[in-house]
């Protein structure tokens, strides 16, 4: 239920919507989409990447010097959990051929692979239980060119022009190539994607396609295809181990320069556990909850950004870093789901974002960075927005449209889930519009791969929402899905393909103690300890009280709470 | 005392049993939100925070009511007086199977979770379920081996085990919804008529001269390329 005083500019959306209903019937755009001036101009006057603040140069480790989002800059200038001499590198408490370290839907695939492929036998390390990752959260879908009119080098050309040309283009090769190979792969370990009357894969247009190439699996894609790969790992118990709540706190080199696994923290006993492996693959997927510039954020409660930590001290490089995905329409209202995801398709479905007059103000269907740059331009220069009781500000998504558009029953179908999650809260939306606001949605760069996964570290892999390079700095709806299942496999390939010949040397932790060096040299302080494994979300006056106010009290990620990132971005609202 | 750490909230609240122990929350809160809100750091109990992967069963009682009730501690709310407790796992064993070659019939449910036999009808699980799923009849459709209505049904379950916790014949829902998705995706999907040839094609190099061409290109022809394109 909206509170009382929001009655009044629910009543202006209502008296415009016939009037934008005849607009959405017609063939021309509802609102003039924005020209290449008018874009970069609310681009650089709103998107949250353009304040001055948003991004530092990093002053320590492999990319030194580099402009990075200010927030992933303080996360990799940071301490280790570990210190030297407390753990035994010569006693591993597990060996392995192939460590992956996140089982969400890239490592999942990676071990199926591995043991498809190369008879590899791997472990899975997660943070929490398999599949609590954004893999099981996706809605909307996944891209792959299967129809007769497109073709896998269209889909590149769309990926690419997407990424304003700065995507690696092997990355996208191997992407858009593979694409249809997986289609079948997951349709054969059972994946039911939606399909027409004949068969064919139905497929519907997402932000900057040329063709329509979304696949579905109604709006639950992510909980289809992750169950299904966590049900076929499970299947294998002899060959694929799983371990939860074993989060990794820092890769293991050998003295030849090679990973050779990772010390492992358990969230039970708060013991740390030694893994040797051959190959080591980073499957930790994005940063969701680092809450940059204050941000809600549509991600998993793990998406700390602990892949990039781990591999940046190892001597891995970043690519991309500097930019940030926000998806413009996060929920405002209730505060109980604020952040969550109200997917474009929302929008590409006739759903229009009007201000609190009911007005429109934007094009539906910008690029995602323009759009969410226009919404914050809304609230924040033309007082557009309407604050909710807890202090956010949002616009409104009307969606009652929708089924004026397409006929009753439309939403309740197509958009089940948000219909579901809405309604727990009172609010019908074939009714009254969403009250929305743009939410941290996916981190674009990553750690830099190859086509083979290959990183500048002989022996680590990485693959999905970690790795950076493939989407450059803008990744189109239903290319991450895509991505995590192609380079997830094309990891379980490759780094199979590698331990059949690698003999490790002595194992050390060495890298640890020449980065902390490094930070002194540097001038570099911090009293912020990483991985951060967990966001807290106790109230500040609690996080005082307790034994250890700003570091470590029991628990890795409770340090997190008092970290700088978290109570720096949490004092100012979003802008 | 019913506070327990720390300063009571700003806005109007209630007061919740967390686990027994009383705890002053802000009304508006989820069951989630009011764990945190108590200090505590979920481990075992959240993981996508917004409805979909079902780590956060929890069951409660309200003040006065003799029921037992469900609910995902991510999307539902705190009431005056609520007793809880989450459920984060539920023990029950999946089957290990090879889906290449379980039938898409009652015989894969046979030979997975016979278990779905000692159905008494009960509806508990209808009851019991956050997501609003009408639990009991995918499982009278799994008795009958029609995966079809089975998958259908179960379509939006997210493996909460709230059902299973309760269900008096100590059937395993939430796995035979899994293993059915599979069979139908596997087994009885209608197959797409242009997918095997998209496989070929790529695999036979039909591409490789565009690609090579594309990759050779320059910035500026590219981008010339992608703005001429044409939009379906
Ligand atoms: C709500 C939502 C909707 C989305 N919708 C779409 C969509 O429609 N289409 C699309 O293409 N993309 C979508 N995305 C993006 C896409 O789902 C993700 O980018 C993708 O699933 C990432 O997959 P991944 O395997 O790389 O990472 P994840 O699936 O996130 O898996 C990472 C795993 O690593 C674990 N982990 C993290 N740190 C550690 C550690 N230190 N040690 C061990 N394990 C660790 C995590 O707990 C998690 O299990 C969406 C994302 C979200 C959040
Ligand atoms: S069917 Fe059972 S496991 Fe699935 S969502 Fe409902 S209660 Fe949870
Ligand atoms: S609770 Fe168990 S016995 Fe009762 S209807 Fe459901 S499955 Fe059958
Ligand atoms: S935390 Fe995932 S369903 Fe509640």
């Amino acid at each position: 239920m909206y509170p009382e005083y929001m009655a009044e500019s629910l009543r202006r959306v209502a008296a415009t919507r016939a009037r934008r209903l005849e607009l959405a019937r017609k063939p021309e755009p509802v609102y003039p989409p924005m020209d290449a001036g008018a874009r970069r101009a609310v681009l650089e006057g709103f998107h949250p990447d353009f304040k001055p603040d948003a991004r530092r140069p990093v002053r320590v480790g492999p990319n030194r010097g580099e402009t990075l989002t200010t927030e992933v800059a303080h996360l990799l200038e940071s301490h280790s959990w570990l210190h030297a001499g407390q753990v035994d590198l010569a006693r591993p408490d597990h060996e392995t051929d192939l460590l992956i370290i996140g089982g969400g839907g890239a490592g999942c695939n990676a071990a199926l692979v591995a043991m498809q492929e190369h008879g590899v036998k791997s472990l899975i390390a997660t943070k929490l239980r398999l599949g609590d990752a954004n893999s099981m959260m996706s809605e909307g879908g996944m891209q792959a060119a299967v129809s007769r009119t497109d073709s896998p080098t269209r889909h590149y050309l769309d990926a690419i022009g997407g990424g304003h040309f700065e995507n690696k283009p092997e990355l996208v090769r191997a992407l858009t190539e593979d694409a249809p190979k997986v289609v079948k792969w997951l349709e054969d370990l059972g994946v039911c994607w939606d399909k027409d009357e004949d068969g064919s894969l139905h497929v519907l247009h997402g932000g900057g396609t040329s063709r329509k190439r979304m696949l579905s699996c109604r709006d639950h894609i992510g909980a289809m295809i992750m169950r299904t790969l966590m049900d076929e790992v499970r299947n294998h118990p002899d060959m694929i181990d799983i371990e939860g709540f074993m989060p990794a706190v820092e890769l293991i080199m050998d003295r030849e320069g090679r990973c050779a696994g990772a010390v492992l923290y358990s969230l039970d006993s708060g013991e740390f556990y030694v893994v040797r492996a051959k190959a080591t693959l980073i499957s930790t997927g994005g940063f969701g909850r680092l809450h940059i510039r204050g941000f809600d954020t549509t991600n998993h409660y793990g998406a700390t950004g602990d892949g990039l930590v781990m591999a940046y001290r190892a001597g891995a490089k970043l690519m991309y870093m500097d930019s940030v995905q926000y998806h413009p329409t996060g929920a405002a209202f209730p505060e109980q789901i604020a952040g969550f995801l109200i997917t474009e398709k929302v929008r590409g479905a006739g759903g229009q974002p009007v201000n609190k007059d009911g007005e429109l103000f934007v094009f539906p269907r910008e690029p995602r960075d323009i759009e969410a740059s226009a919404i914050i331009r809304e609230c924040v220069q033309n007082g557009g927005g309407i604050e909710t009781p807890s202090g956010r500000t949002g616009v409104w998504l009307d969606a009652p449209i929708i089924d004026l558009l397409h006929g009753e029953g439309y939403t309740a179908h197509h958009f089940a889930s948000i219909h579901r999650q809405f309604l727990r809260y009172g609010i019908d939306i074939t009714k009254d519009p969403m009250l929305i606001y743009p939410s941290l949605h996916y981190q674009n760069g990553g750690i830099e791969i190859n086509e083979r996964c290959e990183t500048n570290i002989p022996g680590l892999y990485v693959a999905g929402e970690a790795s950076g390079g493939l989407h450059g700095r803008n990744r189109l709806m239903g290319n991450s899905v895509l991505d995590y299942n192609v380079f997830g496999q094309r990891a379980g390939r490759y780094a199979g393909e590698y331990v059949k010949n690698v003999k490790l040397a002595k194992l050390t932790l060495d890298h640890l103690a020449s980065f902390e060096q490094e930070m002194i040299e540097a001038g570099v302080q911090s009293d912020l300890v990483t991985p951060i494994l967990l966001p807290s979300y106790a109230p500040e006056d609690v996080k005082k009280r307790r034994l250890v106010g700003g570091g470590t009290d029991g628990l890795p990620g409770t340090s997190v709470l008092k970290n700088r990132i978290y109570a720096e971005t949490r004092e100012r609202a979003p802008e | 005392m019913k506070v327990a750490a720390h300063e009571p909230p700003k806005g109007s609240s209630v007061t919740v049993y967390i686990m027994g122990k009383a705890h002053e929350v802000p009304a508006e809160a989820t069951i989630m939100g009011a764990i945190e809100y108590a200090g505590q750091q979920i481990i075992r109990g959240a993981g996508c925070r917004e409805g979909y992967c079902g780590a956060c069963g929890t069951i409660y009682r309200l003040q006065g009511d003799y029921r037992i009730r469900t609910g995902l501690a991510c999307t539902t709310l705190v009431e005056d007086g609520m007793t809880l407790a989450q459920f984060p796992f539920v023990p029950a064993e999946k089957a290990v199977y090879d889906i290449e070659k379980l039938q898409p019939n009652v015989s894969a449910i046979q030979q997975t979770y016979p278990v779905v036999f000692r159905c008494v009808a009960c509806n508990t699980c209808t009851k019991s379920c956050p997501q609003g799923i009408q639990v009991m009849d995918y499982v009278q459709a799994a008795k009958r081996g029609d995966i079809a209505a089975v998958k259908d049904l179960s379509f939006y379950c997210v493996s909460c085990g709230l059902c299973m916790l309760r269900c008096p014949a100590e059937i395993t829902q939430p796995l035979v919804a899994t293993l059915a998705k599979r069979l139908y995706g596997r087994h009885l999907r209608k197959e797409s008529p242009e997918l095997a040839e998209r496989v070929q094609a790529v695999e036979a190099g039909a591409f490789d001269a565009e690609y090579a061409e594309m990759m050779a290109m320059s910035h500026e022809a590219l981008s010339e390329r992608y703005y001429a394109r044409d939009v379906e």
